[in-house]
């Protein structure tokens, strides 16, 4: 077996054992569910070249989907899941349809416009609670076998989940129809001049981003428990950039560490500014840990402005330059 | 690459700083620890925020810091009105850090998923901040205390006392979600009940910045009173176009949700003459007054209702485990159920078996400012309600704990 | 009384009158995009915080210096001109070689950078500020009740739309703008300072934005989140009117309030969403908007 596999058992071998090393069982899945969409997103971004500004609708529509099939209709856990992916999945092609025709700067604006229409919806639709969110939806028993209520059983349902979505990327990204997408993205007139139906791969390409980070969507439904309109923000669509833009662009394990590094940021930047604050006895920093919104914004314009390749994107060129020297 | 490097350096930083706690081992259990999520940087937090963690600090400090021996912690965090970053703090601190008992700031839909994971981990949930009635209606529990307010009282008492102190024709201007018609509804069935009638409603969508139009349509309605189903930026914009627009000496103001911040923020100009309801008014008593005080000295304002209330209601749980010598979950739920309340905040307050804690509330009008003596005095109380009244009555509650 | 589909014909009168109010908002805060968007290549996310920015530095210049607010009315735009000028400089200048996405990027985190800022010092729930005296009160229009400062919005705003436009189109200045953006190595060897050309359009762009702060600031609650939603109204609205097109920026802007004010008439449920269903038609229709040329 090549290293590559190797190093892919290894790390699945590492992730199945973390809950049994003292990590809280809720975070890594949260990770996980995040990690699966942001290399959803990477798929569209890093490898197509196109910036959705809108994706968080894909991660919404597809969490109070899946919410409601489960609380309401009663479906078994395996259902729910396909059922938010092909609601985001299908959402994926209606707004496809509509942004296809613009590219850059145009398709990123109309995605984003898009996407806050899908927010309205939401805000408006009896049927997601509004302002309260689909809440207490039953995790069910998988396959009629496991009952989903330990948090250890879902544990590793989600692993299984996000392996099989990375794997889909990896497949994806290494097929001729990968390889397209990748020339689109490098020089899109001469992709048209060598004959291929540019449009159709980029369609095809949105709607298959869209469709993962759906699943990624219902799954966090199930952690959770609950689907709320946060899930479908611009904010969120935002914060998924960011994930795939600190982890870097255009590399499989990128969106998973940038992810990681997320959401630890959002559930312990309060603790890191007191800390900081204690260290340096300046007050400000306990005031900047109380602010999520200020650190993601000053990452943000630090990662554009001199770290764009992201972190495993630093680290990929750092082992080529090493290797040339 | 001197930028890279830095950054490198300090995200490894980040993650050294931080990565203890994601290997937390279980704190022995000689502690009583309250932890309190609310919004700290977001749309709520001037109402409760990191002025109410200063409130809940307080109580512990004044109940001395200790009961029994056992020292009594508090954990805090920021919710960012994200449901699942609070149900999964929640989650954390239940699972990990033995909390004994979780305290609930704004936002319904972060306090609706927090009370579901106090109620599945069998613990103490005092929803302090939060207004939404499905917390002791349709997803009650017995683990879970509403404490301060909630949406019924606030819309049945300004419907009924408005009405009662002449206001009998009524134009709602509605946020066109679940909870502005939930609030319309409610003070409209009053109003009907009370005698008065409703001439009409336009809703607008959340989050419009601008109500002129919606204004206009008030205004040819010829009502007298014009109700505000809505709250937050939408009330204050409502209010500030109101007074713009003319609608305002015309028709008087019902704020069917508004805060002592919201009218701090729009000034007693714009404001003066609104109804609204309320359930704690710093100025309403000497012993409001005292603790207000004592607060300001320490925050740099005035309270509000929630904070009041956060205090309130940390010191009658550290009550709860005073009289009964434990902090065992069932145990306490039993005490603060049969025992009433009776400080700063509410006298003769009692906690029901569907986990509403019945207090009266009060009818305020906004003072105006020739009537106002200094920042912060800005109410009049036109007129006490007493709970039963206001609150929902346990025969029409959907709360399966109720024995009907 | 006349009606049209119900609703007296004075009742509507008033809301066209109104949503033309809104679309001058609309106009200039589009027009700033359309211009920097015109010669950078850059979606300024940050307009909107930007247009935040001029609201609070009228409020300031009140609270703290006790300046009133036509003083602001010249001041507020001239800082945040100067505050997208050093933006301009430091951050955005070094991008240009980039793909244009990394402007969008840097732009959006800038926004939430700023409004965090913002929030974590003055809190959410917004500041207090009057019209001045000589706009205060009303006139009775026979069909409604205007408020004066609404008139001078509106009055205000198509003046400095009017005035831009014709700087760009008909000016010597313009032409050479315009020119920069079909070519700017050309530009430059024709002497012109281009890149100084660049900054300040990008600063002129971030001062229409705090100008349409200044003027809301009586209007609306001065909130750090007052910027948030609105600009992606404004993002649709570019796009309808197709980015880079100054006149279309201006129509759109004006022509979109008047559409949400009817339908604040007819269908106020869907008065926040009628821009993106406008959005998505024309889109179907005319890839490039109204009045766009594809590029």
């Amino acid at each position: 077996m090549n290293r590559q596999a190797l190093l892919c058992i290894a790390l699945a071998a590492a992730v199945a054992v973390l809950p049994y090393v003292g990590v809280y069982p809720i975070f890594a899945m949260k990770v996980m569910c995040y990690a699966l969409f942001a290399c959803a997103f990477n798929l569209l971004l890093g490898y197509t070249g196109l910036l959705s500004f809108g994706h968080a609708a894909f991660l919404g529509s597809a969490a109070y989907a899946a919410g409601h099939a489960l609380k309401v209709w009663g479906l078994p856990p395996e259902l729910g899941l396909v059922f938010g992916a092909a609601c985001a999945t299908l959402l994926g092609l209606a707004f496809g349809l509509l942004a296809i025709r613009r590219s850059g700067i145009y398709f990123a604006m109309i995605t984003l416009a898009l996407a806050q229409m899908v927010y309205f919806f939401f805000l408006q639709a009896p049927f997601t609670g509004g302002e309260d969110g689909l809440q207490q939806v039953p995790r069910g028993m998988l396959f009629g076998l496991v009952d989903l209520r330990s948090d250890l059983a879902l544990y590793y349902l989600v692993m299984a989940v996000f392996a099989a979505g990375c794997f889909l990327v990896w497949r994806i990204v290494h097929s001729p129809f990968g390889q397209v997408l990748k020339a689109i993205r490098e020089n899109e007139p001469r992709a048209v001049s060598l004959g291929y139906d540019v449009d159709a791969y980029k369609l095809l390409a949105f709607v298959l981003s869209a469709g993962l980070a759906g699943l990624a969507g219902a799954t966090k439904t199930l952690v959770f428990v609950s689907a709320t309109l946060s899930d479908a923000t611009w904010q969120m669509s935002g914060l998924v950039i960011l994930m795939t833009l600190i982890g870097g662009l255009g590399t499989l394990t990128g969106p998973v560490v940038g992810a990681f590094i997320v959401v630890l940021l959002e559930n312990k930047v309060g603790d890191f500014g007191m800390a900081a604050a204690r260290l340096t006895g300046l007050d400000w920093f306990q005031r900047l840990g109380e602010s999520v919104t200020i650190v993601t914004g000053l990452i943000f314009v630090v990662c554009v402005m001199a770290f764009r390749r992201g972190i495993v994107g630093e680290l990929l060129a750092w082992r080529g330059r090493r290797r040339a020297a | 690459m001197t930028l890279r490097s830095l950054c490198a350096a300090a995200t490894a930083a980040g993650l050294a700083a931080t990565a203890p706690a994601l290997h937390a081992q279980g704190i022995s259990d000689d502690v009583i620890r309250i932890g309190f999520i609310t919004d700290m940087s977001s749309v709520y937090s001037d109402l409760d925020g990191p002025a109410g963690v200063q409130a809940i600090r307080m109580a512990i400090a004044d109940a001395g810091g200790e009961i029994a021996g056992k020292k009594i912690e508090l954990l805090f965090a920021d919710h960012q009105n994200k449901a699942d970053i609070a149900s999964a703090r929640a989650r954390e601190w239940f699972d990990q850090q033995r909390l004994d008992m979780l305290v609930g700031g704004t936002n319904s839909g972060t306090s609706l998923a927090m009370a579901a994971v106090a109620a599945e981990k069998k613990r103490p949930f005092i929803a302090i901040g939060a207004g939404a009635s499905d917390l002791t209606n349709a997803q009650c529990s017995p683990y879970t205390v509403h404490y301060a307010y909630d949406t019924v009282a606030l819309a049945r008492g300004t419907g009924s006392a408005v009405v009662k102190d002449g206001g009998k024709s009524w134009f709602f201007l509605t946020a066109d979600y679940a909870f502005g018609h939930a609030l319309e509804r409610d003070t409209a069935n009053v109003v009907k009940q009370a005698g008065g009638e409703v001439k009409g409603q336009v809703r607008a969508p959340l989050g419009a910045s601008d109500f002129s139009s919606f204004l206009l349509q008030a205004q040819s309605s010829g009502a007298q009173i014009l109700g505000l189903a809505n709250a937050g930026g939408d009330t204050i914009n409502s209010v500030k176009a109101a007074n713009e627009f003319g609608v305002t000496p015309a028709m008087k103001i019902a704020g069917l949700l508004v805060f002592i911040n919201d009218v701090h923020s729009l000034g007693l100009q714009a404001t003066q003459g609104m109804y609204l309801t309320d359930g704690w008014y710093w100025d309403q008593s000497d012993a409001a007054r005292a603790w207000a005080a004592k607060f300001e000295t320490a925050v740099g304002r005035k309270p509000s209702m929630v904070q009041a209330a956060d205090y309130s209601a940390a010191a009658f749980y550290l009550n709860a485990v005073k009289a009964t010598g434990t902090d065992d979950a069932d145990t306490v739920m039993k005490w603060m159920k049969s025992n009433r309340i009776d400080d700063f905040f509410t006298s003769g307050g009692y906690v029901r078996e569907d986990g509403r804690m019945v207090h009266d509330m009060y009818l305020m009008q906004v003072k105006t400012p020739a009537e106002s003596k200094g920042p912060w005095d800005y109410y009049k109380v036109v007129a006490t309600l007493p709970g039963e009244e206001v609150y929902t009555k346990l025969s029409e509650s959907t709360c399966k704990l109720v024995k009907k | 009384m006349t009606t049209v589909f119900g609703i007296p014909i004075q009742a509507l009168l008033g809301q066209l009158l109104l949503g033309l109010v809104n679309g001058s908002f609309y106009a200039v805060l589009s027009l700033g995009l359309a211009v920097i968007f015109g010669l950078l290549n850059v979606i300024n996310f940050a307009h909107g915080a930007l247009y935040m920015l001029g609201a609070f530095a009228a409020w300031m210049g009140y609270a703290y210096l006790g300046l009133n607010y036509w003083a602001m009315l010249l001041l507020a735009p001239l800082a945040v001109g100067a505050a997208g000028i050093v933006i301009e400089r430091l951050l955005l200048r070094h991008l240009y070689r980039l793909d244009h996405l990394y402007g969008l990027l840097l732009t959006f985190g800038l926004t939430l950078l700023i409004e965090g800022l913002m929030r974590s010092f003055y809190g959410v729930s917004g500041q207090p500020y009057s019209a001045p005296e000589a706009l205060r009160g009303a006139t009775n229009l026979g069909f409604m009740v205007l408020p004066n400062y609404r008139a001078w919005v509106v009055a205000a705003s198509v003046t400095v739309c009017l005035a831009t436009w014709f700087v760009i189109e008909r000016t010597r200045l313009g032409a050479l703008l315009r020119a920069a953006t079909e070519n700017a190595r050309l530009v430059e060897s024709f002497g012109v300072n281009v890149p100084l050309m660049v900054t300040l359009t990008y600063g002129f762009g971030v001062a229409l934005a705090g100008f349409a702060g200044v003027l809301a600031a009586p209007v609306l609650q001065i909130s750090p989140l007052m910027g948030s939603n609105l600009i992606i109204v404004v993002f649709a609205v570019v796009v309808i009117g197709g980015m880079g097109s100054i006149l279309g920026a201006i129509l759109t802007g004006l022509g979109l309030g008047v559409v949400e004010g009817l339908t604040k008439v007819f269908w106020p449920e869907a008065s926040s969403t009628v821009v993106f269903i406008v959005m998505a038609i024309v889109l179907l229709l005319r890839p490039a908007g109204l009045f766009g040329r594809e590029k």
